[in-house]
C-alpha cells in the first residue's frame, strides 16, 4: 500500500525520463565517496567495526526479508500436526513436499494461475498496443486535437488510482455508448489497464527523441506509418518498451482490488482474489495455504531473478529523474 | 483554371489522410481514456449528488449524500484510522528506509544482496504478504507470539486487539513495500558528488555533520517526492484491513474500505460511496498535484 504498489507505475518510476540534465555534475555510477572515507574505514579497529556492522546488517536483512519466505516454503512441507505445535520447529521434522501437489489439486490452483497468467498477458499486450499507438500518434503524427488529448491524458496522471473505483466500476458494468457489461470478462481488466497516462507519456517522450531523419528516410524508402513504427521506431525503443512491459506485468499480477470487483464468477478469479476468498470462507489447512502462497509467489520471484537489474534500475532511474 | 483547385484539393486530401491515419493510431487509446478515466471522473462527481438504484432513474439529492456521510460515525472513524495508518506508515516506511539506505550505502560489500533482499517482498502479490503475516499474527500459536513467549515477553493479540490492530497492519504493509523507497533512496545517495564529501572531510566535519550538511540537503528533493508519493499511496490502503481485520471492524476501517462497504456490500449505495470517493479524491488530488508540479519544475 505504500508507494511501491506497482499497479500505479506513475508512483513507482516517477514521472518520465526527460533529457534535461540536472545542473549539478552528471550522475556518477557508484559514488566514489560516501559518508565515511576508505582511509577512515581502514584505520585500526574501525575495520573490525565495519565487518561487525556488515555482518549484523546482513543477518538482519536475512531475518526480516527472506526468513518469512523460508518459513512459508518449509511451512508448506510440515505436517499439520507439526504446524499446530505451540513451539514452532525451524526445520520440518518430516518433509512433506507432496503438500504442493495436494494444494494444487484441492484448491484448483492451476485454474487460478492460468487465469492470472492469461489476464496478465492480455494486460501486457493490450497496454502495449494501445499505448504505443497513441504515443506514436501524439509524438510523430500530430493530428488535430492531439494537443488537447495529450493534455487530458496528462491531467489524468493526477487522479489517485482508487478514488475513481466506484464510477469506474459502473463504467465497466454498463460501458457508455457500447452498452455492454464487461463484468467477468477479461476486457474489464485489459481496457482500463490500457488507460495508463504514465505509459503514454513515457513512450511519447521517448519517441520525441528519435531523430526525424530516420523516420523520413523510412518514408522515402516507401514505408507507411505502421511500417515505420514497426521497423524503425520500435526497435529503437527497446529500453522504454522493456520498462513499460515489466511494470505492466508486475502491476497486473499484484493487482487485487480491481479484479476483486469486476470478476464476480469464482471460476474466473485471479489467484490473489481466489486466495483471499479461500482464506476467508473455506477451511484450508495451514500447510496447504502456505503451499498456495508459495506457488502464487513463484512467477514474480522468477521474473525478479531474471529482470532484477532492469527492475531495480528502472526504479532508480524514475527516482532520480523524477 | 483547373490547376489551382486541383492542387488545393490534393493538399486538403493529404491533410485529411494524414489526420485520418493519425487518429486511427490514436482512437483506441482515446477510447480507453474516455471510458475508463475521464468519464468515471465526471460520473463520480455527478453520482455524489445522486441517489441511484439502477432500476428507476437516478434522483438528484443535492448535498444529501455528503450530509449522510457526516452523520455516519464510521465516516470520522475511517478518516482517523486512515490518517493513523498514513502517519505510522510514514514513520516505518519513509523514515526507516532512509536510515537503512544511508547505512547500507556505506557498505563496500554485499550491495547486491541488500538491494535484492529488501526488494523481494515488493515482488510478492500483496495478498501473499498479508496472508503469510496473518499466520505470524495468529494469537494462538503464531510465529510472533511463539517468539515473544519464548523470550519471556507477554504475547499480543495483534490484529485482534484494538490497540495493536492498526500497528499490525502497518507492519505488514511496511515489510511488503519498504523495498521501493530503499532502492530509490540508494539511487539518490549514489548521485551525491564525491567532492562534497571530500570538502566536508577537509573542513573536519564529523560523520554526523556530514549527514546534516551533505546528505540531507542533497537528498532534499527525493525526500520530498517520496513523502508525497507515500502519502498518496498509503491513504489508499485497502488490502490489509480488508483481509486481516475485515470491512466492519471499526478499529481499522479506512476510507477506501468504507467506500467499498457503501458500494459493494449490503446497501449498494453508490451515491454515498461516490461522495466519499470525491472527498478522498480532493485530498489526494492536492498531493498528486503538488507531486507533479514539483517533478515538472525540476526539468
Amino acid at each position: 500500500m505504500t508507494l511501491t504498489t506497482v499497479r500505479r507505475p506513475a508512483a513507482v518510476t516517477g514521472p518520465p525520463p526527460r533529457r534535461a540534465r540536472r545542473s549539478r555534475p552528471a550522475r556518477r555510477e557508484p559514488a566514489a565517496r560516501t559518508l565515511i572515507s576508505e582511509a577512515d574505514l581502514n584505520r585500526g579497529h574501525r575495520r573490525v567495526l565495519y565487518w561487525a556492522a556488515l555482518t549484523a546488517m546482513a543477518a538482519l536483512f536475512l531475518l526480516i526479508f527472506l526468513f518469512p519466505l523460508y518459513w512459508m516454503i518449509t511451512g508448506a512441507m510440515k505436517a499439520p500436526a507439526e504446524l499446530a505445535e505451540p513451539v514452532p520447529t525451524l526445520v520440518p521434522r518430516a518433509w512433506h513436499p507432496e503438500t504442493f501437489a495436494v494444494a494444487w489439486e484441492r484448491l484448483d490452483l492451476g485454474r487460478f494461475l492460468l487465469n492470472t497468467a492469461f489476464y496478465t498477458a492480455g494486460v501486457w499486450l493490450v497496454t502495449l498496443v494501445v499505448d504505443v499507438a497513441a504515443a506514436y500518434a501524439l509524438s510523430r503524427l500530430r493530428p488535430v486535437l492531439g494537443k488537447l488529448v495529450l493534455g487530458l491524458i496528462l491531467a489524468s496522471l493526477m487522479l489517485p488510482a482508487d478514488a475513481l473505483l466506484v464510477p469506474k466500476y459502473l463504467a465497466v458494468v454498463d460501458v457508455p455508448i457500447f452498452g455492454v457489461n464487461l463484468v467477468d470478462s477479461p476486457w474489464a481488466l485489459w481496457l482500463p489497464a490500457a488507460a495508463n497516462a504514465f505509459n503514454v507519456y513515457v513512450l511519447k517522450r521517448f519517441f520525441d527523441r528519435i531523430p526525424g531523419e530516420l523516420l523520413e528516410a523510412a518514408a522515402i524508402d516507401g514505408a507507411g506509418r505502421l511500417r515505420t513504427l514497426w521497423s524503425v521506431v520500435l526497435p529503437l525503443s527497446r529500453p522504454v518498451l522493456a520498462v513499460v512491459s515489466i511494470f505492466a506485468i508486475i502491476g497486473s499480477w499484484k493487482d487485487f482490488l480491481w479484479p476483486l470487483l469486476v470478476l464476480r464468477d469464482p471460476q474466473a478469479q485471479t489467484l490473489s482474489v481466489a486466495l483471499s476468498r479461500l482464506a476467508m470462507t473455506g477451511y484450508v489447512p495451514q500447510n496447504e495455504m502456505f503451499a498456495a502462497l508459495a506457488i502464487a509467489s513463484v512467477p514474480m520471484i522468477v521474473i525478479f531473478m531474471i529482470f532484477q537489474r532492469g527492475i531495480l534500475n528502472g526504479l532508480s532511474a524514475g527516482a532520480l529523474k523524477g | 483554371m483547373t490547376a489551382v483547385p486541383a492542387h488545393r484539393g490534393r493538399r486538403r486530401g493529404a491533410w485529411l489522410r494524414r489526420n485520418l491515419h493519425a487518429w486511427a493510431f490514436l482512437a483506441a487509446g482515446v477510447a480507453c481514456f474516455a471510458l475508463f478515466s475521464w468519464y468515471p471522473l465526471v460520473r463520480g462527481i455527478v453520482l455524489s449528488f445522486q441517489q441511484v438504484n439502477f432500476v428507476t432513474d437516478a434522483v438528484w439529492v443535492g448535498w444529501d449524500n455528503f450530509r449522510a456521510l457526516f452523520d455516519d460515525p464510521l465516516f470520522f472513524t475511517a478518516w482517523a484510522n486512515t490518517l493513523e495508518f498514513t502517519g505510522l506508515a510514514l514513520l516505518f516506511g519513509y523514515a526507516v528506509p532512509f536510515v537503512v539506505a544511508v547505512v547500507i550505502n556505506e557498505f563496500r560489500h554485499l550491495k547486491g544482496f541488500f538491494r535484492i533482499a529488501v526488494y523481494t517482498p515488493v515482488m510478492l502479490p500483496p495478498i501473499v504478504s498479508v496472508l503469510l503475516w496473518q499466520y505470524f499474527y495468529d494469537p494462538g500459536n503464531g510465529l510472533f507470539n511463539s517468539i515473544l513467549t519464548g523470550l519471556g515477553l507477554p504475547a499480543s493479540d495483534w490484529t485482534q486487539s484494538p490497540k495493536m490492530a492498526m500497528i499490525s497492519l502497518v507492519l505488514v504493509s511496511t515489510w511488503a513495500n519498504m523495498g521501493g523507497a530503499t532502492i530509490m533512496y540508494l539511487a539518490g545517495l549514489a548521485t551525491i558528488p564525491s567532492e562534497l564529501y571530500e570538502a566536508a572531510e577537509l573542513d573536519g566535519a564529523s560523520v554526523r555533520q556530514r549527514v546534516r550538511h551533505v546528505v540531507l540537503p542533497q537528498m532534499r528533493f527525493i525526500l520530498l517526492v517520496l513523502l508525497l508519493l507515500q502519502i498518496v499511496a498509503t491513504m489508499q490502503v485497502f488490502i490489509e484491513p480488508y483481509q486481516l481485520t475485515g470491512t466492519t471492524n471499526p478499529d481499522t476501517i479506512t476510507v477506501l474500505v468504507l467506500v467499498y462497504r457503501y458500494a459493494f456490500t449490503v446497501n449498494n449505495d453508490f451515491g454515498l460511496a461516490a461522495a466519499m470517493s470525491v472527498l478522498l479524491f480532493v485530498v489526494l488530488g492536492a498531493f498528486s498535484a503538488a507531486y507533479l508540479r514539483l517533478t515538472r519544475d525540476k526539468d
